[in-house]
């Protein structure tokens, strides 16, 4: 393999990371800080995508497309929390994870009731919909966007968690609940802001993967589990980690994908290679999440502690 | 002897309560897979038949049809509990359907078990059409590797060079790739197999433009196809060399492709521009009530049904006679909306294959365009396997 050809496949992981991340945003900083474990992130990004794809369908804008993903599933997440989903915080964590299941089954079956079996349309807008020559191969140029968003989003995130007053107060909140209430301020409402928060970033990466993927009922599930491995990897609660975590495991699962079967290749047969190197790749991040648990139980990159 | 005598009075009654059943309407248990990510396969299926159903006013050779409608969630076991009802609580004459190839498998034994009579709409694995097929049993679709294979065959007409290969890692993949072989003797410049549903191709894409290929055949059904093609365009591969493809873009990917599809070519026994009076019918009426191009599953459901219906024509609309109803399905006479078709003596079809390309239609949609027929009646390959006569 050329060396060309090997940096272009790290860009695509790099590209999966930044995805990856937008999803594992919200997830951690729902369980870091709410200590809520939430099985129906997968579905908000589904939703965030279906947002999207209607709102392509009627207005024909990408980027209205973009805020009606992100805006409708920020009053979606504030609402659900609103409705019920708030009871569930003081609940233990097997409550938890059936309720947010039962979701996950809600949602698909919804989804699929208002919008039918058939997956929908989205296209990349005018701009990016062309491929740029990056190292004598085609790059789409909409994954460059793709990254690019990531980083505004993961910059951001960093300034509102570490530099704002909204950021100090969900910081305390996770540290110590009760002596911030104690003080005056309504850890309820920070609560729901965060949540709203996490369901409106998975909502975007919803809308941001609609020109790549298909968009169809259940397609949150394959990315939530990775999403549970990167938040694992990179340690629960910490967006720092969830950052690195997510590029770790988008370059691990793409290089894994690539390299694999050409390793193979050369150790045994093509029709050995072949079978092998698919199941080989696709367990890479799990080996992967298995190191990092057995030698450093916390993540890669845990919350400092103050 | 009081026992007996009862025992008379009750199988009496049973028979003669058999035959009012009989006669007064024909029971057809129709299972496919009607939920998860696939399903708008299976609804497309029971959408077909229940247009032509609707058609033939409800009746199915001349005789009122009761159609169970069972949803077996693309799991075997789920499949086999719905046969099972069929059989012993609804006590149908026939059972049609079936969506996918695994599924399928696990109903053979159940179904031959009964001595059901069956037609598929869909599946048409191999096994069925070779060592174990069945007298009982008619695919009223396509051998699974013929979609394959025709692509083969018109890869080896345009005589292609360097022809890659791409399939998801599972046996329908596996069969795709070697259906594809099994007419393309040219030399194969890469073989790629990735995760079932894994929905991010980039990287398999990088690969595939380092290797230059001259032509590209792919296996990606359902939301791995939008995936694929759509991932492709963004990349700037499609338009550079051809791309040929089995069950990937069809009439249940194309409305989330749209122009994004524009040019890839695709193997199938029917396309929606054909141009006969049974294929003109059935488009346009399907258009008129579902308002959507129909899909070749939607197709060979509404071929099923009419299939049946020339069956249970020439039986007087009886199913009590199973030979006779047999001999009718094996003969096939009805106005098929592929053209020409027979069954074989495994109960699979001798047809002839075409080549589609995505193009817009007159209407400005798009859809898929007939470009030739590289294999005329074919038969699948393991009819010979096959002990029935």
């Amino acid at each position: 393999m050329t060396l060309n050809l090997l940096l272009t496949q790290v860009l695509n992981g790099v590209q999966f990371g930044i995805l990856l991340f937008l999803m594992a945003a919200g997830l951690t900083l729902v369980f870091g800080i709410m200590s809520f474990i939430n099985l129906a992130h997968g579905s908000l990004y589904m939703l965030g995508a279906y947002f999207a794809a209607v709102a392509y369908g009627w207005t024909g804008s990408f980027w209205l497309a973009m805020a009606a993903a992100f805006f409708g599933l920020f009053a979606l997440g504030a609402l659900a929390d609103a409705l019920g989903l708030s009871i569930l915080h003081r609940r233990d964590h097997l409550d938890q994870v059936l309720a947010t299941f039962g979701i996950v089954l809600f949602c698909n079956e919804l989804v699929r009731v208002v919008w039918g079996n058939a997956p929908l349309f989205m296209d990349a807008p005018p701009l990016l919909a062309d491929s740029i020559e990056v190292l004598g191969l085609n790059y789409p140029a909409y994954r460059f966007a793709i990254i690019g968003a990531g980083l505004v989003v993961a910059l951001g995130l960093y300034l509102l968690i570490e530099r704002t007053r909204i950021g100090m107060l969900i910081r305390a909140g996770a540290s110590n609940r009760s002596m911030v209430s104690a003080l005056g301020v309504n850890i309820g409402w920070i609560n729901r802001f965060v949540f709203a928060l996490g369901a409106a970033l998975a909502g975007l990466a919803g809308a941001m993967v609609g020109p790549i993927l298909s968009i169809q009922p259940g397609m949150g599930e394959p990315i939530l589990i990775l999403t549970l491995v990167v938040i694992v990897i990179g340690g629960i609660g910490s967006i720092r980690g969830a950052f690195l975590g997510a590029l770790v495991v988008g370059v691990v699962d793409t290089l894994g994908r690539v390299l694999m079967p050409s390793l193979l290749n050369q150790l045994f047969s093509p029709s050995v290679a072949n079978a092998a190197g698919p199941a080989m790749a696709s367990i890479g991040v799990y080996l992967l999440m298995i190191i990092v648990l057995a030698f450093k139980p916390d993540g890669l990159f845990p919350v400092r502690q103050r | 002897m009081k026992l007996n005598v009862k025992k008379l009075v009750v199988m009496m009654g049973l028979t003669v309560s058999g035959l009012t059943v009989a006669h007064a309407e024909v029971r057809i248990g129709f299972v496919a897979t009607l939920s998860g990510p696939a399903a708008a396969l299976g609804q497309d299926q029971y959408d077909g038949f229940m247009l032509a159903l609707e058609q033939l006013g409800g009746k199915l050779g001349g005789t009122e049809a009761k159609i169970f409608k069972e949803d077996d969630q693309l799991k075997p076991d789920v499949g086999v509990l719905a046969v099972r009802k069929f059989i012993e609580k609804d006590k149908v004459d026939l059972i049609t359907g079936v969506t996918f190839s695994n599924v399928m498998m696990a109903l053979a034994k159940p179904l031959s078990d009964a001595e059901m009579l069956f037609v598929s709409s869909n599946a048409g694995p191999a096994p069925l059409a070779g060592k174990q097929c069945n007298a009982n049993f008619f695919f009223a679709a396509w051998q699974n590797d013929n979609q394959a294979e025709v692509m083969g065959q018109y890869a080896t007409e345009k005589s292609f060079k360097k022809v890659y290969l791409m399939a998801p890692n599972y046996q329908s993949g596996k069969d795709q790739i070697a259906g594809f072989k099994r007419y393309y003797k040219g030399p194969v410049i890469g073989e790629c197999y990735t995760q079932l549903n894994q929905p991010d191709y980039s990287a398999e894409i990088a690969q595939l433009q380092a290797a230059a290929p001259d032509a590209i055949y792919v296996f990606y059904p359902g939301g791995m196809g939008v995936n694929f093609v759509k991932q492709m365009r963004q990349a700037g591969m499609l338009g550079k060399q051809p791309l040929l493809s089995a069950s990937t873009v069809d009439g249940t990917t194309l409305p989330a492709l749209k122009e994004t599809a524009l040019g890839v070519l695709a193997g199938s026994f029917w396309g929606p521009d054909f141009d006969n009076a049974t294929s003109r019918k059935f488009v346009d009426a399907f258009q008129q009530k579902y308002k959507r191009i129909p899909s070749q599953y939607a197709a060979q459901a509404y071929d099923s049904a009419n299939l049946i219906d020339s069956a249970l024509r020439k039986t007087g609309g009886k199913t009590t006679d199973k030979a006779a109803v047999r001999a009718a399905l094996r003969a096939a006479d009805f106005s098929s909306l592929r053209g020409k078709m027979k069954f074989g003596n495994n109960g699979f079809p001798i047809q002839d294959m075409h080549v589609f390309e995505v193009a817009k239609n007159t209407a400005g949609d798009v859809s898929l365009k007939t470009l030739s027929t590289p294999l005329k009646g074919l038969q699948d390959a393991y009819a010979t396997e096959c002990p029935l006569k």
